[in-house]
């Protein structure tokens, strides 16, 4: 009996389907590890090194030129912690994030709620529309509000003439942290309008009825019932949202003014402008922790939810 | 020889043991059961003997051939999968050639083959559709014309009548019946549901716990359960704590807590003194108004007040309280039309039953 | 009566919102003025000076082929991903291959950069430009084609096997065919994504090629010309084209996307 067991588990071993299981994973495995896991490691170890002598990166592997320092270091976070400035940025990112991503929900809800309270027939065409500006090249979106918000056109016009109706100077709307929000909700409209969706059609329309039967009237049964009931829904929005334009750089780039500085703009110039690679993984760094911890919060959000469900 | 023979066939997961030295034999022809509740080991069985599951330890055996190694694919045994399984990409009449394609039957051949099998299972109108434009009775269907199309030596079945309403189902039971009878292949049929089991099977292994309790002819296995499980699984039955008094060839004489000595069917292999239950059936107990006079030896009598009855519609149950407070169900036949009952609650009954019925058991 | 008036209005400001700022590129892409300001005529002009600009024309064709051969590769490895991470409990490649899609793209794109030139020694161009590609793009494959398999009917698998066919034939005849919408689905989001991706490629793209997003980022960034109304205006229709076809040829991959 114990012979037949031993011989049991090494042919379960040796079987086919581990083989298959190999070759179906080893591939995207390996890939990933070579293109994704190892880069990553490497800018944390790049964030603890000294720039090269002509900008970039010490050398990694060898000896370095002369004058070059290729051992590790805490300098490039004793710098970011040592100067107000980035913390400020980061928390300027953060309060543009949250606007822009509270601005999409607002937006986002009532027309989730529209689209999965019509009739079947017309949801997809009704959610194809919003997919729709969004298969356009994200550039051209900016483009478009670059041309919209600027100063000759009757937008600004509208806006300076209502202004200078109370005594206020005139505004630029371009070049604005205005027009950089208005930019990121543009941009990312459909991350949150979609995963709403999706929540809200699965809601099934005879809770409304039991919770009217019972005495609820409209506000009570959109607070009390289908609010809660979407949270799932505007977590995962909220998320797409918020993550993607806290390391945005070309919106900033190009609807925000001077001042508009934004994580990923400061990232961007370690790396193409000033060329302190060192001190651009460590900002870069900074920013997966930040993302990182945000996930996890959303995560503990999430599961909260989902134990009060039971 | 027999068919299929299952020896001392044991399979460990992480934490528990599904099935634990089970060992039977399956005939030629048979309409074979393994009944159990969810749990038991009846399905990790089944899967063992189409092939998806290796045992850790004892052996399965068809036709004298060890199935050890053999995948699912060779071996000549085809299963009808609870969910149906039917492939969603093909119609009916591709889903049913599957199998005769695998097997490379000439393209005639298959035409000819999946032709007939829709007929036996009458669907040759549906075989252009897709399994998604079918009802759950049609899907069954399919699922048996596949499954049966190139005649394997063995059909597994696994709880394939579930998901069907009460009525479809039991359509699809006298059709089961039928098709088996006249395509001589055995089956093998797994099911939590006892009535469909003694509906259905020549013999049927009742199993719990990674074992078979009972293996036996359903007839034999409701009047002559051999444990408690097994009494309690299969229909209703009454059990009451009983210890022998005397064992012999003829009858056997218990001590019955609440109604005092009781005649029960003869079991030589008990002995006086032993304790256990004596169990019988509510249909074998008769139940008449007021306090009757004792009938003698050989006939088992108790008194005691109705305490609730269940109007069924064919039958009425009476829920009766002896003095202990011992209960015992009793079952009357409504045979006179628009009554719903012979007796209200706290009537005085008397409760009778032949020495012939009822049974001990020792654990 | 739930579907208020409000929530109307509020769902047709949004559309509103969502198309206006489009209509005005297309309508200034015929305007016959050197400034996006107010209309002056009609002009087919920006799209002459359009056909005859060889780098945009370059940085076009760049795109396309890098589009093409990453999506092809991301669709492999995704597929192959999606599959393994229905079918097997894995640990590492789930993580792998999802986190790229969840973290903002700087960042891959910055650890791509350093890695490209620092430890592979790489001159930057159109091979690190389709890794980095391939690299972000595996992720949505994986996920739509894992999603197409988790609503499946697990034993169908199970059944092919039981009625005589190898694991092979299993994967060419049963699964192969029902993940393929799902499969067709992912490759169309990948072709997208890489060809709309500016971010990643902006870091590693270096001097070595140019792609149409690279193209328009630097035209509106120094020099706004109607030019870009027109690559704009030419671009959109390509994209509805492609969804029109899509949803012709192939209408579960849309669904699988969304």
């Amino acid at each position: 009996m114990r012979d037949f067991q031993t011989s049991g588990g090494l042919l379960r071993a040796l079987h086919p389907a581990t083989l298959t299981r190999w070759l179906v994973s080893g591939p995207p495995t390996a890939f990933m590890l070579l293109f994704f896991l190892a880069p990553s490691l490497i800018m944390v170890l790049a964030s603890f090194r000294f720039p090269g002598a002509f900008g970039g990166l010490a050398p990694l592997i060898g000896a370095g030129r002369a004058g070059e320092d290729t051992g590790l270091t805490l300098e490039n976070y004793q710098f970011f912690f040592s100067d107000w400035l980035y913390a400020e940025i980061f928390v300027k990112s953060l309060v543009v994030a949250l606007v822009s991503t509270l601005t999409c929900l607002v937006m986002a809800y009532p027309l989730a709620l529209l689209i999965a309270r019509s009739p079947k027939r017309h949801r997809d065409l009704m959610v194809l529309l919003v997919i729709l500006p969004f298969a356009s090249n994200f550039l051209i979106r900016v483009y478009a509000l670059m041309i919209l918000l600027g100063p000759q056109q009757a937008l600004a016009s509208a806006v300076n003439g209502l202004l200078a109706l109370f005594g206020v100077a005139p505004v630029n709307l371009l070049f604005s942290t205005f027009a950089v929000i208005v930019g990121m909700v543009y941009v990312h409209l459909p991350f949150m309008v979609l995963p709403l969706y999706t929540n809200l059609e699965k809601h099934d329309p005879s809770l409304l009825d039991a919770a009217q039967d019972l005495g609820a009237n409209g506000w009570q049964r959109f607070w009390r019932v289908t609010f809660p009931l979407s949270l799932p829904g505007i977590f995962s929005g909220s998320a797409l949202v918020f993550i993607p334009v806290l390391g945005m750089f070309a919106i900033p780039d190009l609807l925000g003014g001077t001042r508009d500085i934004l994580i990923g703009n400061l990232i961007k110039d370690q790396f193409l402008g000033t060329r302190d690679w060192p001190f651009g993984s460590m900002l870069s760094i900074m920013l997966t922790l930040v993302v990182l911890g945000l996930a996890g919060f959303a995560a503990r959000l999430g599961r909260r939810d989902r134990n009060e469900e039971t | 020889m027999a068919l299929l023979e299952i020896r001392n066939v044991v399979r460990r997961f992480a934490d528990f043991t599904a099935v634990d030295g089970v060992s039977l034999q399956v005939e030629a022809g048979e309409f074979f059961t393994l009944l159990g509740p969810s749990g038991c080991g009846k399905t990790t069985l089944l899967r063992m003997i189409a092939g998806f599951d290796a045992p850790d330890e004892g052996e399965l055996l068809l036709d004298g051939q060890s199935l050890r190694g053999i995948p699912p694919e060779h071996r000549p045994i085809h299963t009808v999968f609870q969910s149906y399984a039917l492939f969603p990409h093909l119609t009916v009449a591709e889903n049913v050639a599957f199998p005769l394609r695998m097997a490379k039957v000439a393209p005639d051949d298959i035409r000819r083959r999946v032709q007939d099998a829709l007929e036996a299972v009458h669907l040759s109108e549906k075989q252009r559709h897709l399994p998604h434009e079918l009802s759950g009775g049609q899907k069954q269907r399919v699922a048996l014309a596949r499954g049966l199309v190139n005649r394997p030596r063995l059909l597994l079945l696994d709880e394939p009548l579930g998901a069907l309403d009460a009525k479809l189902r039991e359509e699809m039971q006298m059709e089961l019946i039928n098709l088996q009878k006249n395509v001589g292949i055995t089956f093998v049929f797994v099911t939590h549901s006892q009535a469909e089991a003694l509906a259905l099977s020549h013999r049927i292994a009742v199993m719990n716990r990674g074992h078979v309790e009972q293996l036996d002819e359903p007839s034999r296995l409701y009047s002559f359960p051999r444990n408690r499980f097994v009494a309690d699984f299969i229909g209703k039955i009454n059990m009451l704590e009983a210890a022998v008094l005397r064992s012999t060839a003829e009858a056997l004489v218990l001590d019955v807590a609440g109604v005092g000595e009781v005649w029960a069917p003869a079991l030589p292999a008990v002995a006086a003194g032993q304790r256990g239950m004596f169990a019988v059936r509510p249909e074998q107990v008769r139940i008449q108004s007021g306090e009757v006079a004792p009938a003698g030896v050989g006939h088992n009598q108790v008194h005691g007040r109705v305490l609730d009855f269940l109007y069924i519609g064919d039958v009425t149950t009476y829920l009766v309280e002896l003095a202990n407070g011992t209960r015992l169900e009793a079952l009357l036949p409504n045979t006179a039309p628009g009554r719903a009952k012979f007796f209200e609650a706290d009537d005085p009954v008397t409760l009778t039953w032949s020495s012939q019925v009822g049974v001990f058991l020792d654990a | 009566m739930r579907r208020s008036p409000l929530l109307w209005a509020v769902a047709l400001a949004v559309y509103a919102f969502l198309y206006i700022p489009l209509v005005v590129v297309v309508l200034y892409s015929f305007n016959d003025s050197r400034l996006n300001a107010e209309w002056v005529g009609f002009t087919l002009h920006w799209y002459r000076v359009l056909l005859n600009d060889g780098e945009m024309l370059e940085a076009g064709a760049n795109s396309l082929l890098i589009a093409f051969v990453s999506a092809t590769f991301a669709t492999l490895l995704g597929t192959m991903s999606g599959i393994a991470m229905h079918r097997f409990k894995l640990r590492a490649l789930p993580l792998l291959v999802i986190t790229p899609v969840a973290m903002p793209e700087i960042l891959l794109g910055v650890s791509l950069l350093i890695f490209f030139v620092q430890v592979l020694n790489f001159t930057l161009g159109l091979f690190s430009v389709l890794i980095a590609h391939i690299t972000f793009c595996v992720g949505f494959v994986a996920i739509v084609v894992r999603a197409r398999l988790a609503g499946m009917d697990e034993s169908i698998f199970e059944a092919s096997r039981d009625l005589g066919a190898s694991p092979w034939q299993t994967f060419r005849l049963i699964t192969f065919p029902l993940i393929l919408p799902g499969v067709i689905a992912g490759a169309l989001m990948a072709f997208t994504l890489s060809i709309d991706d500016f971010v990643i490629t902006f870091f590693t793209a270096g001097v070595g090629v140019h792609t149409l997003p690279l193209q328009i980022y630097s035209m509106i960034k120094i020099a706004v010309t109607p030019e870009v109304n027109a690559v704009s205006t030419l671009l959109m229709t390509l994209t509805l084209g492609m969804i029109i076809v899509a949803s012709r040829f192939a209408p579960d991959a849309l669904k699988g996307a969304a």
